[in-house]
Order: C-alpha cells, then sequence, then structure tokens
C-alpha cells in the first residue's frame, strides 16, 4: 500500500506529456529582464546601474531584507536599465534589462560536470551562507527564500528532511527531469541539505507515476552510498495536491501539521529537487541561481519540452523555441494549470519560480457558466485542509473577514481542488483568494499596532 | 359540555394572571429611552447606509441625542435639511456640509469604435469571479491601464440608492447625481480607488481630473487616450493655484477651483472633465441644426420634460462616426451624468460636428447638464491625437522621472 495523505485531493489527468523529453538549453535571448522581486519577502535592492557591464554569475542586487534573496546576473553583457516592468500579471516591479553580449562567465564559478560528493564534512553555517549567496529559493514555485527556510527559529529543532519530487501539477515535467537526468548531484545537494540542517532522517517523495526517476534515484543512491547520509526514497500515490508542505509531510511521515504552522513545528524541513540541485550548484560550484528547468507544455504545443533557462529570459522566446504559440491558443498559464496564474503580458521573464509555462486552446481553458451552489459538500470532500471553500468564498463575497479569520481562509493554500471538483462551476478559489488576501492584510495590521 | 367550559375558563384564568405577571415585569425591567431618539430618528432617511459611521439611522440618532455638541456628526443622505430639522428638535446647532457627490474619476471606455479601437483597449480578459475585488487582487487588469475602472461592477453592487449603473458598451460606471446621497459605499467598494466625493457644486457644476493614472505620460497615453499624462498645462493655466500635480497625475481641489474652465480646453488628452455647464458660448458659430434644437434637455434627469432617448436619437446623425452600436446603449441610459460629453472629449475648435452641436444647443436656466452625452469621444479626437504626440516629444518640466 502506498503512502499518501489521508484528507481531500483529486484526481486530474496528468497529461504529463512533456515526460520523455530531455533538458535542452535553450539558446541566449538578445536581452534579459530580471526582475527585483522573485521571491517571497522584501524586493532585493539593485547593486547596478544603467550602462555597468555584468558577467554571468555577477551580483547585480542585494537581499533586501531578512527575508529576501540576492539577485545575480543570468548573462553578460550592458544594463539597459534599471525601472519598473510589467511582470506576468501586467503588475510593474523594479526590473535590471540587461543586453545580452557573449556568454562571460564570473571567474570563480566552476563550470565543469565533475561530480563533487563531499557533504558530510562541511561545516553547516558555510553551507547555508554560501546558500544565501547564491540566491537560492524554493524552486517548486513558491520561491520561500531557502537559507531562512534553514534557519530554523529559537527552540524549534528539524529532525526529518523532505525532499519535494512529487510534482503533482498536471503537465509539469521539470522536477521530474532533474530527477532523472541529474541524479547525483540532485542527491549531493539534498546531502548538503541534510548536513545544514544536522538531521539524519532523509526522505525523497516521488509519486509512483514516475517509475523512472524513482529506480534512478534509487540506484543512484546505492552508487553514492559511501559519500551520502542514509536516503530512502518514498513512492506515493498519486493524488493532486500531494506537492503541497503540509500533505507531503503527512504522506512521507504521519505527522499533522498544526493549523496556521510551518513544517517546522513537527521537526520537519520541506524543499523542492530543483532546489536540492540549486544548493549543489552553489555550494560545490560557486554558481548562483540564474537558470531553471521550465516545462513548455499543452496540447496545442507542437514540441513539448523542457528547456533549461537563463531567469529574465521572456516566457515568448521559451514558446516560440516550443513551436510557437498555436493558433487556437486560449491562456498561456505560468506554472502548473491547478495552481498557476494566466499571463496577461507573454513577454514577462522567467524567474526563480516559473516551474512551467502551460499554453492551453481557448476550449480547454473557458470557464463554464457559474450557476447556484447546490450544497453538495463537493469541495468540502476535496479540500485537502479541511476547510469549508464553499462557506470561505460566500464569506468572501460578503466581505465578512472575521468569520473568514475563523473559518480559518488563511490556512488554504490555493490548490485549486475545490474549484476543480465544484459541479456548479463556482469560482471559489477566487473568492477565497481575495478572502485570504483581505485576512491576511488584517491580521498584519493587528500585529503591527 | 362542562369539559368545553373547563377548558375556556382555565385559559382565560391563565391569560389574565400571565397578564399580571407581564404587567409588572414590564414595568420592573422597563428601559428608560430618551423620546427624543425616537423623532431624531424619524427625521432620519431610514436609509440604514452608515454613511454617517454609525450602524443606521438608531444609531446616529442616539448619538444625535446624546451629544452636546453635534457639529461632527452629518447625515449625507438626509443633507442639510434633515440636519437642520433635527438641530431644531434637539435644541443643537446642526452641522453643515457643502452637498458631495460620487464621481467617478476614469473615463476610459472600453467601447470598440467603427475602425475596432477603443479609448481604453482590453487587452485581454478576464474569466474570473465577476468583481472588480477579486480581479485587482489578480492581476493589473483587462486594459493597459493599471489604475483604471475593471468595469466589474462592485460600486453598483453596494450602491443602496440606484445611484450608479455599468454602462455596458464603455464598462464604466455612471453616477445618476440625483439619486446619488454620497454615502462614499462606492468609494471604499472601489478597489482601484477611482471612485471620489466631491463638492456637487453651485448648479451642480463641477471640474475634475477624470483619471487616477500614475504612470508616466506616455505609458500612461498608450493604455488610454483620455488619461492624465501629467504634462502639467493645466497647473500653469489655472490662475487660482487649484491644481496639483502629484506622481504624474493632476488633481483640482474643488475648493480652490472657481470653475472658470481654463484647464479643461488646456488639457491636451481631455482627461479634465466638467459637468452641468450650459454649453460652451465661445465655440465658433456653425449653422444651427434643427435636430439639436431639441437639445437642452437634461439626460441627466429623469424628471426632465424631454425624453432624454428622443434627444439622442435626434443628436445621433451629428455624430457622424458614432457607430450605431455604440449609440444605441448610450440612448437607453438616461443617467449619464458622469459620462463624457461630446463637447469635452476634443477642443471645441477643431470638430465640426462638436461644434454643431454645442452652438446649436440653448443654454438653459432650468437645465443643468450638458448636451450631447456620448461617453466616447469619437472618432473626431483623431485631429487630437497629432497635438498630443507633439507633447510627448518635448517634455514640460513637471513631468516627473
Amino acid at each position: 500500500m502506498l503512502k499518501s495523505f489521508p484528507k481531500g485531493g483529486i484526481h486530474p489527468p496528468d497529461n504529463k506529456i512533456s515526460a520523455g523529453a530531455a533538458t535542452s538549453v535553450l539558446p541566449l535571448p538578445a536581452t534579459v529582464t530580471v526582475p527585483l522581486s522573485q521571491h517571497i519577502g522584501a524586493p532585493a535592492v539593485a547593486e547596478v546601474v544603467k550602462g555597468d557591464n555584468v558577467l554571468v554569475g555577477q551580483l547585480i542586487a542585494k537581499p533586501g531584507g531578512f527575508v529576501s534573496a540576492a539577485i545575480h546576473s543570468p548573462v553578460s553583457g550592458t544594463v539597459l536599465a534599471v525601472e519598473p516592468v510589467a511582470g506576468a500579471s501586467g503588475v510593474k516591479g523594479m526590473a535590471v534589462t540587461i543586453r545580452v553580449d557573449g556568454d562571460e562567465w564570473e571567474t570563480s564559478i566552476d563550470r565543469s560536470t565533475t561530480l563533487v560528493t563531499d557533504c558530510g564534512q562541511m561545516d553547516p553555517s558555510a553551507i547555508i551562507a554560501k546558500i544565501a549567496a547564491a540566491g537560492i529559493v524554493g524552486m517548486g514555485g513558491a520561491t520561500f527564500p531557502t537559507q531562512v527556510k534553514l534557519s530554523p527559529p529559537p527552540g524549534k529543532k528539524a529532525d526529518t528532511l523532505i525532499i519535494n519530487g512529487v510534482e503533482c501539477e498536471p503537465y509539469l515535467t521539470s522536477d521530474h527531469r532533474v530527477m532523472l537526468e541529474r541524479t547525483a548531484e540532485t542527491l549531493v545537494g539534498v546531502g548538503l541539505l541534510a548536513r545544514a540542517l544536522g538531521v539524519s532522517n532523509i526522505y525523497i517523495g516521488v509519486e509512483n507515476n514516475k517509475p523512472d526517476a524513482i529506480e534512478a534515484l534509487r540506484r543512484t543512491v546505492g552508487d553514492l552510498v559511501r559519500f551520502l547520509p542514509p536516503i530512502e526514497i518514498v513512492p506515493l500515490k498519486v493524488q493532486y495536491p500531494q506537492g503541497g508542505e503540509k500533505q507531503l509531510v503527512k504522506a512521507v511521515t504521519g505527522r499533522e501539521v498544526p493549523s496556521g504552522a510551518l513544517p517546522i513545528e513537527v521537526g520537519c524541513v520541506v524543499q523542492n529537487v530543483g532546489t536540492a540541485l540549486a544548493i549543489y550548484e552553489a555550494v560545490h560550484k560557486n554558481k548562483p541561481l540564474i537558470e531553471r528547468v521550465v516545462t513548455v507544455t499543452g496540447k496545442g504545443i507542437a514540441r513539448p519540452s523542457n528547456f533549461l533557462v537563463r531567469m529574465g529570459t521572456p516566457v515568448s522566446a521559451l514558446i516560440e523555441a516550443a513551436g510557437g504559440l498555436p493558433q487556437d491558443a486560449g491562456k498561456v498559464i505560468g506554472g502548473g494549470p491547478m495552481m498557476g496564474r494566466a499571463m496577461s503580458n507573454i513577454d514577462a521573464p522567467v524567474t526563480k519560480g516559473t516551474s512551467g509555462i502551460v499554453v492551453m486552446s481557448g476550449r480547454e481553458a473557458a470557464r463554464r457558466t457559474e450557476t447556484d451552489c447546490i450544497k453538495c459538500g463537493g469541495c468540502v470532500t476535496v479540500c485537502p485542509m479541511g476547510l469549508e471553500p464553499y462557506l470561505l468564498a460566500r464569506l468572501a463575497q460578503k466581505q465578512r473577514w472575521d468569520e473568514s479569520e475563523a473559518g480559518g481562509v488563511t490556512d488554504c493554500i490555493e490548490c485549486g481542488s475545490c474549484s476543480y471538483t465544484c459541479p456548479a462551476r463556482v469560482p471559489l478559489l477566487d473568492w477565497i483568494r481575495l478572502g485570504k488576501a483581505e485576512v491576511g492584510r488584517i491580521i498584519r495590521a493587528r500585529l503591527n499596532c | 359540555m362542562s369539559v368545553l367550559l373547563y377548558t375556556v375558563l382555565t385559559l382565560c384564568a391563565l391569560g389574565i394572571v400571565l397578564a399580571v405577571v407581564l404587567y409588572f415585569v414590564a414595568q420592573k425591567f422597563r428601559v428608560e429611552e430618551d423620546p427624543r431618539i425616537d423623532d431624531a430618528e424619524a427625521i432620519l432617511p431610514g436609509a440604514n447606509c452608515g454613511a454617517c459611521g454609525y450602524p443606521g439611522c438608531r444609531g446616529m440618532a442616539e448619538a444625535l441625542v446624546k451629544n452636546d455638541d453635534i457639529s461632527a456628526l452629518y447625515c449625507p443622505v438626509g443633507g442639510a435639511t434633515t440636519m437642520k430639522a433635527v438641530g431644531e428638535l434637539l435644541g443643537k446647532t446642526a452641522p453643515e456640509r457643502e452637498p458631495e457627490v460620487a464621481v467617478v474619476r476614469c473615463a476610459g471606455s472600453c467601447a470598440l469604435r467603427g475602425d475596432g479601437t477603443a479609448v481604453r483597449a482590453r487587452l485581454n480578459r478576464f474569466d474570473g469571479a465577476r468583481s472588480c475585488a477579486v480581479e485587482a487582487a489578480t492581476y493589473a487588469g483587462e486594459t493597459g491601464c493599471s489604475f483604471g475602472c475593471l468595469g466589474n461592477g462592485d460600486c453598483v453592487a453596494v450602491c443602496a440608492f440606484d445611484a450608479i449603473r455599468m454602462n455596458p458598451a464603455t464598462g464604466l460606471p455612471e453616477v445618476d447625481q440625483d439619486k446619488c446621497t454620497a454615502c462614499g459605499k462606492c468609494v471604499v467598494a472601489c478597489p482601484k480607488r477611482i471612485i471620489e466625493l466631491r463638492r456637487k457644486g453651485p448648479k451642480s457644476r463641477r471640474v475634475f481630473v477624470s483619471c487616477v493614472n500614475k504612470d508616466k505620460g506616455g505609458v500612461a497615453r498608450k493604455a488610454c487616450e483620455v488619461a492624465c499624462i501629467g504634462c502639467g498645462k493645466c497647473v500653469k493655466v489655472c490662475a487660482f493655484e487649484a491644481i496639483t500635480m502629484d506622481s504624474n497625475l493632476a488633481y483640482i481641489d474643488p475648493v480652490k477651483c472657481k470653475l472658470c474652465r481654463k484647464c479643461v480646453t488646456e488639457c491636451p488628452t481631455g482627461a479634465i472633465i466638467e459637468t452641468g455647464f450650459p454649453p460652451r458660448k465661445e465655440a465658433p458659430a456653425a449653422p444651427v441644426s434643427p435636430a439639436a434644437s431639441a437639445s437642452p434637455a437634461s439626460p441627466a434627469s429623469p424628471a426632465s420634460p424631454s425624453n432624454p432617448a428622443t434627444v439622442q436619437a435626434e443628436a445621433t446623425p451629428l455624430v457622424k462616426a458614432t457607430s450605431a452600436a455604440e449609440t444605441k446603449p448610450v440612448a437607453e441610459k438616461t443617467s449619464v451624468a458622469e459620462a463624457k460629453p461630446l463637447t469635452e472629449a476634443m477642443p471645441a475648435t477643431e470638430t465640426a460636428s462638436a461644434a454643431e452641436i454645442t452652438s446649436a444647443a440653448e443654454p438653459s436656466a432650468s437645465t443643468s447638464t450638458s448636451v450631447a452625452e456620448t461617453p466616447t469621444p469619437t472618432s473626431a479626437t483623431a485631429p487630437t491625437i497629432p497635438t498630443i504626440e507633439a507633447t510627448f516629444e518635448t517634455p514640460t518640466p513637471t513631468e516627473k522621472e
């Protein structure tokens, strides 16, 4: 019996059509736009000005606070501008625009592919310092600065490290390809993470729709057994949203993260496989987070692909490389189809959190007409957080924020299972997101005064 | 028979005993309340809108009776007359305030014109929950202007007085100034903070910047033809220092503004709007059109003797470029109080059709709104565009970084 999380969950068709496409390196674009806010927390502060020449991997913005991340130049060239640029949602944010000129790397970066397996001897604080310097954030999409996650608050101690190779979002295959193609590096990254946290229970959760990844991980763990701490690969029953931190903790360890708390409360730290790879590169190769694997997929896409992309590359360039935008394209979604957001500007850049680009036809993406809630309770059944989505949506419509808060709206992980399952096609998550944002604002205001 | 008799007697006895008990209980636990609260509540409008800051009219009435100084309390719905009546009842000095009205500070119509363009073109389509709050929390909006009206009608939903309606053609809300009580609910409901409560002004005459876009001039202008581009011309032309420029956006102080309307003609994009004025006399004389002679009706006032729909229908031939599809919804709308009159959308001197309407219209003291109401500047704005582009090439000193 395979493990999974017990509460709620849905089984959307997984459509992993790009799973077989080996990662290819996307050619450098003519210009890149690097937003200064690619992570949760304070935006980074630009260190360069217009006209500066930068090298690949050069620091261009330093962290703007404790919860923030450094940003490095993904290309070499000349800074054209440091000014607000519209992102994927059309909302403007500060960004550094760089004209690409050649591909000159910082000399400190080791570009060789030699595997460095050392992970048991390094000083934990040195590992964390290197992670912070490399500007690494959670690469599953949440983009929480990794060094903050690795520094548990006083009084809390992690005993378990869970590596998230679940990739439960339909369509997306970037983590899958990382596990297949960069297995050894990723596992050394896991070892470094375990060393930084000082934990000995290490699990890698992978859904069993990726048997090749499970097999590759198990084999490589065997190969590297002399260098790595013991790592257990945990195959999981396919169920969305298993990639959610709290769901994964429950599925792998059986521990329940309390409402409003983080996994560290039950001694767990969850990191994405992509993050583990980035940590390996940062620690052993001195390479900051300047590129990532992005899945470009969709039923209308001619060549569903996985690209190794420099940050700041326009999304339109990725779509072009995958065969162009199909005639019937209705929506371009940044991220997966369940949690991603439709982009209103496809010239927006790839950022640290862009795990995939899903192009949907107008027919696939069309929202059907909303009807009245029939009180079937379907949304309550599928909610992995045990919330009452129909009620939270209603409360948000009525702007009853106190009751929304009491109903646990801030626990919503925005997985979209409720909207997916609703037979009345009520846009539940739209309303709940509004409620979550408003209640979050109210809570922050309360804490500040 | 006796069963029936006993039943009736028992019930009667029970009733009498309970009535006595209730009488004494009511005496014992009587809530002493100032009878003036009831009187004051009767005077208040009874809309329970909360615009005064109290939970309904009862709460306001209690506050009015309790406080010796009621200068800080005001019922915007009832206005001066209500407050005066309450003041007389309670023997307190009633506060006086200028009557206000909600104005929508966005004139970027999304209606498609004949050539497929729009004043503020929709670039994408939002298919989430129909709510401005949801849309604003999700992304920048359907148009290139991230400050403009989202058009889902959150303001319409909260209005308790049916004073604000969505114009389906333009995608903009329109305030019926006769019904608007300035309760301010729409101001709070709008996530973009577009709606402002402004002084109603003498004879409902107002001049205001109908834009909240803080982008740089070029960006704003690209997103919307009638955006405030922050050029600062209005600031310079204003003799009363009523206009201030902040973050590429002009704001007209309603207290300082003397309604001279110089800024309206000066504004290169037509972002400054005048309402309630009779048509301008200085417009060059044009042949009086028989159709326009019927115009001095007030489309904003449903009480107007003249049928607004008729006015619209007759005015249509003059507005040559307006497509039928665009004019129709306007003709059906009777409350177009804040819609941009054609005459303001462009310098009157440049457009023959506008001049025809303006000059033909008889200024009438009985009506207060201007004549040809059309929510979008028609293609007649085309001649003005070169002027605007020229403004960009020579940035004025006021244009900020």
